[in-house]
Parts: structure tokens; sequence; C-alpha cells
């Protein structure tokens, strides 16, 4: 059977170019990059390149980038490290609901450590308004993070406008940038922003390591303490042959920018329109126009999930599903609740994120098949009730 | 997660559908959480001599539907009301632990059927 890979948000394979660039630094250039020797040298040459690269394609100096072990660490790291720097200024933290759990998790474990946390809320595209935003801000104010790019229905916020109300109230602005980076374009000066997370994994470089921005003159605390690497900000061996990797897949990923934006863009569109015109009572989730290239995000009415998943799983097609069931818990996606969408339908949202391998031909079959299995799940629901040839839905 | 034995019933499922005139009919659980199962009886004398079932839910609550319904089917009132979700989970050779709720929602689902049967009855 035909495999199609329709889930780029989750990740993505390595590029074979970034592979070869990592394999000398796992058997031959071994050094540990705080060794003074010549294989620690060797090792720190390396990494050094990695860190020039990075800083360029984002605008940033090389000071400024900090390597960590993904998204994941370096969401907590800006979250945690930030609050705990600037616990004597104020105890307010303001995040937006739709967050990543690294940073909702992070946010509720601070909250039990007496930090107040605002929680944005956003619209029904999942926009964060900055009205809302000036409204949430208070005079103990120490931190606001706003993600760049949704990672479940791809809503692309308006960071700059966001940081900028920030900046005029002189509090620390942090981006989640998991899902936008190597996908928009990121400059750390335009926008203005204090911090940025993104992870190597999702712009087919390896997975364990990302990057955390940090401005110069910024106040964070680490939260990794060991060591002395990364200018004593974040102990532990740096992975050399993963920041090897992080740095070629961005520079890879920014030299076919826009190119490939705008084909997984097409691919995206025909999808959208395909599931449209075919399958009555469905929810594009997200904002139209305000997307992330790659991301499709549907919820079916009248039926759940998983069970979407798994039909297209037997047909040889792999995505995601916002469903609870998925992950054991009853509560369905956050996300999804943050935008309003009543929980019934949210249990029956399926995303679909498409990469630049993906053709015309396997979203055509993906309509087919989806269309299908729809109306199948449906025939088994008890909350569709469909009379024989017309559309009289409950 | 699942094993073969509840991917193949998940894919096919059997007994989907109302009964036509059923004189039972049971629904359990509710949309918020994910999950309604709706199962409908004929019923002749005290014996089930049909079962279908309707669900909203996952591919685990879709096998247990399925194996629940087969496995009342031929089944005196009594005998049916005895069937536990264990029995439906051993049937399906296991469910992974978050899904055990699925097959408590089979059981529940077949004796709210049967207490509707009852309570038409008694009427």
């Amino acid at each position: 059977m035909k495999r199609i890979y329709f889930d780029h948000a989750a990740t993505t394979p390595v590029k074979k170019e970034v592979l070869e660039k990592m394999l000398p630094y796992f058997s031959e250039i071994y050094g540990n990059a705080n060794s003074q020797h010549m294989f620690g040298r060797d090792a720190v040459k390396a990494v050094d390149e990695a860190r020039d690269t990075v800083a360029r394609i984002i605008n940033a100096k090389p000071s400024e980038i900090y390597f960590t072990s993904g998204g994941t660490e370096a969401d907590n790291w800006a979250l945690r490290g930030a609050a705990h720097a600037l616990r004597g200024k104020g105890k307010h933290l303001i995040i937006s609901s739709v967050e990543h759990p690294a940073m909702i998790a992070t946010a509720k474990q601070l909250e039990k450590d007496g930090f107040d946390v605002t929680y944005l809320e956003v619209d029904k595209d999942a926009l964060v308004h900055p009205e809302t935003l000036k409204k949430a801000i208070r005079d103990d104010t120490i931190f606001i993070g706003v993600m760049t790019a949704n990672n479940e229905v791809g809503t692309i916020q308006p960071v700059k406008e966001l940081c900028e109300i920030a900046h005029e109230r002189k509090i620390l602005f942090f981006t989640d940038a998991v899902q936008a980076a190597g996908v928009l374009k990121l400059d750390v000066k335009e926008l203005g922003v204090d911090m940025m997370s993104f992870s190597g994994h999702k712009f087919y470089g390896p997975k364990g390591v990302g990057v955390l921005y940090i401005k110069g003159g910024t106040r964070v605390d680490p939260i990794l303490t060991g060591g002395h690497q990364e200018r004593m900000k974040r102990g532990g061996t740096t992975n050399v042959p993963g920041v090897v990797g992080l740095a070629e897949a961005l520079r890879l990923a920014d030299e076919k920018r826009e190119e490939n934006a705008a084909y997984v863009a097409s691919l995206r569109d025909r999808f959208i329109r395909g599931v449209e015109e075919r399958i009555p009572e469905v929810k594009l989730n997200g904002h139209r126009t305000k997307r992330l290239p790659a991301n499709a995000d549907f919820s079916f009415r009248y039926i759940e999930g998983e069970s979407i998943l798994f039909h297209l799983d037997l047909a040889g097609i792999a995505v995601s599903s916002g469903s609870a069931c998925s992950s054991g818990s009853l509560e369905p996606s956050h996300v999804l609740l943050a935008m309003g969408i009543p929980e019934e339908t949210a249990h029956g949202s399926i995303r679909f994120t498409f990469g630049p391998d993906n053709t015309e031909e396997e979203v055509d079959y993906a309509v087919n098949v989806l269309a299908d299995t729809v109306k199948k799940l449906r025939a088994m629901s008890p909350l569709f009730k469909v009379q024989e040839g017309e559309k009289q839905y409950v | 997660m699942y094993n073969e034995k509840v991917m193949k019933v998940f894919e096919n499922p059997k007994n989907v559908g109302e009964v036509e005139n059923y004189d039972a009919i049971g629904t359990v659980g509710n949309a918020t959480c994910g999950d309604i199962m709706q199962i409908t009886l004929k019923i002749d004398g005290d014996v089930i001599t049909d079962a279908k079932f309707k669900t909203f839910g996952c591919a685990a609550a879709i096998a247990t539907s399925s194996t629940a319904t087969e496995m009342i089917k031929g089944k005196t009132l009594d005998e049916a009301l005895k069937i536990t979700n264990k029995q439906v989970v051993e049937e399906l050779e296991g469910l992974p632990p978050q899904k055990l709720h699925c097959s408590v929602l089979a059981e529940e689902a077949i004796k709210a059927a049967i207490e509707d049967y009852k309570n038409k009855k008694g009427a």
C-alpha cells in the first residue's frame, strides 16, 4: 500500500543533505565542545558555524542563539526562566489560551509557585486581538508570550503588533515559532521580540535539538543548571551533530522558503476546496487566510476524530487528530475549545499538514478516501439522521 | 495501540444501524465526552432476535458496539444482562487501558435497552 504523509506539523524527515552534514560529528569529529584540546576545538568550530548560520537567518547576533534539546525546553526556559528572573518586578504572566502544551503546562506550574497567569482569549479563528492584550496587561505584568503560528489550526498571530504593545509597557515579549520556523520569514529585529523558540525536526532537521533566541540584555534565569555550556546559561554537553543538522536544515529551508510555501499552499488550497465541495457539514478551523501554508484543519460534524484517523490510516494516509480519544483524556483540544467550537464538534477534528514532497494526486486520493470515510461513519452515528437522497441533518 | 482484532472489527463492524420496528432502545454516553452508543433490539418472548447499534465515538467504541451486539444476539434477556464489559474486552482480545471506558459503555447500552423494554412491557 502506498503511504501518504500528511502530518508535517508533527515532524518531518531529516533531509539527506542534512544527515550527510551531521554524520562526521558522531564518530570522527566526536570531541566535547567544552574541551580545550584539538578534539574539542574541532567540535567548537562546528557549533560556532551552526550558531552563525542560525543567527544570520533570523537576523540575530550569534551570542543571542542558545541551543536546547528542542522546542519544549526552549518554551520552558523562556517562560520559567523569565518568570524567575523578573519575580522581583512582578508576578503576572500573560500567554495566549492557544499556546502549545509546553507553555500552558509550564504556566500552570508557575501558578502553583505563586505567579498569576492570564490566558488571553482568542476569537473564533484563534487570533489574539491587540485590544485583548492591552486590557490584560497589569502594572505587575512581567512576561507576555504569544506563539507565531498555532500548531493545531495554523493561525498566524500578529506578533509584531502584540510585541509593540508589550514594549510600550516595557514588558518582555516571547514568541514560540516552532511551527513557523523555516516556513515564514522570521526576522527578530523586524518582529521586535525579546525571545523566540524553534525546533529542528519541524523543518527537515533532526529531533532533539532546538533554539532559544534571547536578545542581548534580556533577563532570564537558566533552568538547566550544570556546566559552562552556552555561556553559562544552559548546562549539558552540546549536541554537536544535532546543532550542525539544525543549522543546515534551517539554511536549506530558508533558501527555498518562498518556493516551498507557495507549492505547499497550493496543495492545501486544493485539499480545502475538495473537502468543502465533496463533504457537507464540515468546518475549516483557524483563519482562512492568516494561516500556515501547510495547514488544513477540519471538523467533521457528527463523527469522532479518532475513527476518521484510523480509517485514513487503513487507507495509507497519516494525519493527526484533535480528538480527546487519542490522548486518553475526555477533553478535546484546548485550542478548539478556546475558539468557541462546541465540544462535540471539536471531537471530530483532523489536522492535515502538507509538505513539499506531497503531490496533487495524493491530495485528490485523500479527499476521496475522506469523503467515503465520513459517509461511512455518519451512517453509524446516532447524531446524524439523513433522509435517503436529501440533505437533512439533525 | 489497538490489536489486529480490534482494528478488523472497527474496519468492518457488524450490526450497524437501527433494527426496524425495534422493541427496545438504549442510548448512553454524551457528545461532550466524545462517546454516544445507541443499541436497538428486536425481542421475541424473552429472546433477543436482532440487535443493531449506532455509535459516535472512537475506534474502540465502534469495535465494542459491534462485538457487544454480536454477543447478545440469540441470548435471553437475563443472559444478556449478565454480559460484562470484561467479556466484551476479552472477545476483542484486549483494549488499551485508556479505552476500557468504551467497553463499559457497551455494557451500559445493553442494560439501558433491556430496561427500556421492561419499562415498556410493564407500562
